[in-house]
């Protein structure tokens, strides 16, 4: 049951009869973990009051760069928070890149608390031969570019193949996959930047495959994604109906959304090529995507003059344990699969931020219990650098009000000591001064956000994106 | 067990900061609101025309207890055809983090647990709710997505209850009266 109800709260007792100094708190970082740390604090602690430093003049994280621009309906969650920014008690301070324009000592000694929720800006690396030809791109590099990242805005992807390797089985691979094949109408409508429109414009790319080490028990991807591919106007599923003999009663005792996201792929594979096609409004579908089972990367093969990748080899494996839990183990043969395009989607990396935070590089992650940084009383940490980098929006929500939740304690059972009063941003800001950085107010976002969204007006599109960081400035006269 | 407490609710916070966004901002997909009809007007025409309210007596009304990850009990009342988001958004109700993707299908913050005599007779699912609402925090055999649900008047005295969030039932703790 409900069960954490109504022990009084002596602590707060104490603060309504002292004139205490108000806690002042600092975030580090302005994704869906930084603003629902904020906005937990501030809802449930009267009197705190809490600024949020960004590196980039543009917040709401992996929201604005991530999520992909055909989902505006994830994108909601900015509209929470931007009512928490707007709170009086919330300060928003963007193009402040903690670690290089202030130090996390710095902060500490400005704020009587810090929260880390920096999220992760790196992708993990395969570690395989010609990992680094031309024609192989990150996911994450991939994503930032269609979604108007600032450093990614170069990358220009050759996209004059047509076939496409995705390395990895999960959301982001199946989000770049799509937007690979969707139909450019669609596109058009959302808020893709336009240099990339154009670029998927003169795209070749007409088959994808996405590979995975293990099997279809262990897809990382999830059923909304899945169907959301298969409905795909245009684009026709192959699907190996081989690859999924037996499952069906493999996953009877499954957990329900394992057994619903099996089931809808096995009813996919089995589906009668014949129908897929007249299914797909009369002409058979130009373009193709498909799973690939227990792949394992070993090589990106370079093409006859050495300057490109022509194809993957790859290691077939075969599972040892069940379930979640099965390893792939080479099984000593290979395949190789040509392509002109590989993507490799396996997962982002958290960096250590600061020589003052602890960080375990193994798992890549802040150590932490509960959000509280081991051996540093004082700083917290919320969100995919607690974590790790997985899980949608709302498991980054539940685990950023359970770092708040640390905090609140902690004020509650004096372990957060407010007696030295601090001075918050207006030390930060003497600091920065000092080091030639302006920082960037919400206000000042909202100035951008307009500019955007006027922008798009005119292509009939939500915003178009400012990608360079320098405009952004221009445009609040910075 | 659901000790009284000290109230929780800061009104000014999240629930209330979102109607006043529903009727100043088109959310760029629009949401797409599970109940058809009265609803789906109502929220396109928020601020309610005053006539459409004016028809409605208050024992047209439907009210609805939820059970909140404290324990406490929050009332409300609704219309027919209203979504429960609908009514949490409407009355301010004060549920953390409740309706991130403001009834588009996209977040399943806004799962409910219902009672066993309720749910039977709800709705058939979609399977864009099932989808959705597999991904959600402490699923059990009588949860829906509330974004989904739309007031009956056989629902009137209902019960709903908001799932734990985390996994370890921990004690929150709430200083909000400070200042
Ligand atoms: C491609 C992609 C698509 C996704 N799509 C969805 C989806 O459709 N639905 C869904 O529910 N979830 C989706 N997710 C998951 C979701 O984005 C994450 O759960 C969430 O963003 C993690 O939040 P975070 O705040 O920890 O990290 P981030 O969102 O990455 O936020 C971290 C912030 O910290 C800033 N920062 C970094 N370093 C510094 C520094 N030194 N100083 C100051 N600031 C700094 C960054 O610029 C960034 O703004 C997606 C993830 C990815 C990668
Ligand atoms: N629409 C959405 O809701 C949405 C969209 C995008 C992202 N997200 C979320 O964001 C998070 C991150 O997504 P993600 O796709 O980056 O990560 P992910 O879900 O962790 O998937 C990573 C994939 O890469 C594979 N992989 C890892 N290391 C590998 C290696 N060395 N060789 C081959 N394959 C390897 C994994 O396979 P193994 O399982 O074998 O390790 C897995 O299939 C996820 O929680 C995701 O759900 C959500
Ligand atoms: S409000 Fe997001 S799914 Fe219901």
């Amino acid at each position: 049951m409900a069960g954490a109800g109504g022990r009084a709260p002596l602590g707060l007792r104490r603060w309504l009869s002292s004139a205490a100094p108000a806690p002042r708190v600092c975030v580090v970082g302005s994704g869906p973990a930084g603003f629902y740390t904020a906005q937990h604090i501030l809802k449930h602690h009267g009197g705190a009051l809490v600024d949020i430093y960004e590196k980039l003049p543009v917040p709401f994280g992996l929201v604005r760069f991530g999520v992909a621009p055909d989902h505006p309906e994830v994108k909601n969650v900015t509209n929470t928070f931007t009512q928490t920014a707007r709170s009086g008690r919330c300060g928003f301070y963007g193009n402040v890149t903690v670690g290089r324009d202030v130090t996390v000592p710095e902060l500490q000694r400005a704020y009587h608390a810090v929260v880390l929720s920096y999220g992760a800006e790196d992708n993990r690396v395969l570690g395989i031969p010609g990992e680094n030809l031309p024609g192989v791109y990150s996911a994450r590099a991939f994503v930032g570019w269609y979604n108007g990242l600032p450093e990614n805005q170069d990358l220009k992807p050759d996209l004059s193949c047509e076939t496409a390797l995705i390395l990895g089985h999960g959301n982001v691979a199946l989000d770049i996959a799509r937007i690979l094949l969707s139909p450019l109408q669609l596109l058009r409508k959302t808020d893709i930047t336009d240099s990339s429109l154009a670029a998927l414009a003169c795209s070749k790319v007409k088959r994808v495959w996405l590979v995975g080490r293990r099997g279809p028990l262990q897809v990382a991807f999830t059923i909304k994604e899945l169907r959301e591919m298969i409905n795909l106007p245009g684009a026709r599923a192959v699907l190996d109906p081989a690859d999924f003999t037996g499952l069906e009663s493999a996953v009877k005792d499954a957990s329900r959304p394992r057994k619903r996201l099996t089931e809808l792929m096995i009813k996919t594979a089995l589906e009668k090529p014949v129908e897929m096609q007249a299914a797909a409004a009369g002409a058979a579908a130009p373009r193709e995507w498909g799973l690939k089972f227990q792949r394992s990367p070993q090589e990106v093969l370079p093409s006859a003059d050495g300057r490109r990748a022509r194809g993957v080899r790859m290691a077939l494996t075969r599972l040892e344990g069940l379930g979640d839990s099965a390893k792939a183990i080479p099984t000593g043969d290979v395949e190789e699969l040509e392509c002109g395009l590989v993507l490799s989607s396996i997962g982002y990396r958290s960096l250590p931020l600061d020589p003052a935070v602890p960080f375990d590089s193994q798992r890549g992650v802040i150590p932490n219990s509960s959000g509280r940084v081991e051996g540093v009383p004082g700083l917290y940490c919320s969100g995919w650098v607690k974590r790790g980098p997985t899980g949608v929006i709302i498991t980054t929500m539940n685990d950023s009000f359970d770092t708040a939740q640390s905090l609140l304690e902690d004020l509650q059972g004096g372990v957060l000591d407010l007696s030295p009063s601090r001075e918050g941003f207006g030390l930060v800001e003497s600091i920065l001064h000092s080091r030639g950085v302006r920082p960037v107010s919400f206000s000042d976002w909202e100035k951008i956000d307009a500019a955007e969204v006027a922008r798009g007006k005119a292509a009939g599109k939500p915003r178009e994106k400012i990608v360079d960081p320098a405009e952004m400035l221009r445009i609040i006269g910075h | 067990m659901a000790a009284p407490g000290p109230a929780r609710l800061l009104r000014a916070a999240a629930a209330s900061s979102r109607r006043w966004l529903f009727s100043s901002t088109s959310p760029a997909a629009g949401p797409r609101p599970g109940c058809s009809g009265a609803a789906a007007a109502a929220r396109a025409a928020r601020p309610f025309s005053l006539s459409a309210r004016a028809v409605l007596s208050s024992e047209d009304k439907i009210t609805v207890h939820f059970i909140n990850r404290d324990g406490d009990k929050l009332t409300a009342k609704g219309k027919p055809g209203d979504s429960l988001l609908d009514v949490v958004v409407n009355n301010n109700l004060d549920i953390d983090g409740f309706g991130a993707c403001e009834g588009t299908l996209a977040c399943s913050t806004c799962h409910l647990i219902f009672e066993d005599h309720i749910f039977e007779k709800l709705d058939a699912i979609t399977d864009e709710e099932m989808d959705m609402l597999d991904l959600a925090y402490g699923l059990t055999e009588t949860s829906r997505l509330g974004c989904q649900i739309c007031l009956k008047k056989s629902m009137n005295d209902m019960t709903v209850r908001v799932p734990e969030a985390v996994a370890d039932v921990r004690q929150s703790v709430d200083m909000s009266k400070n200042s």
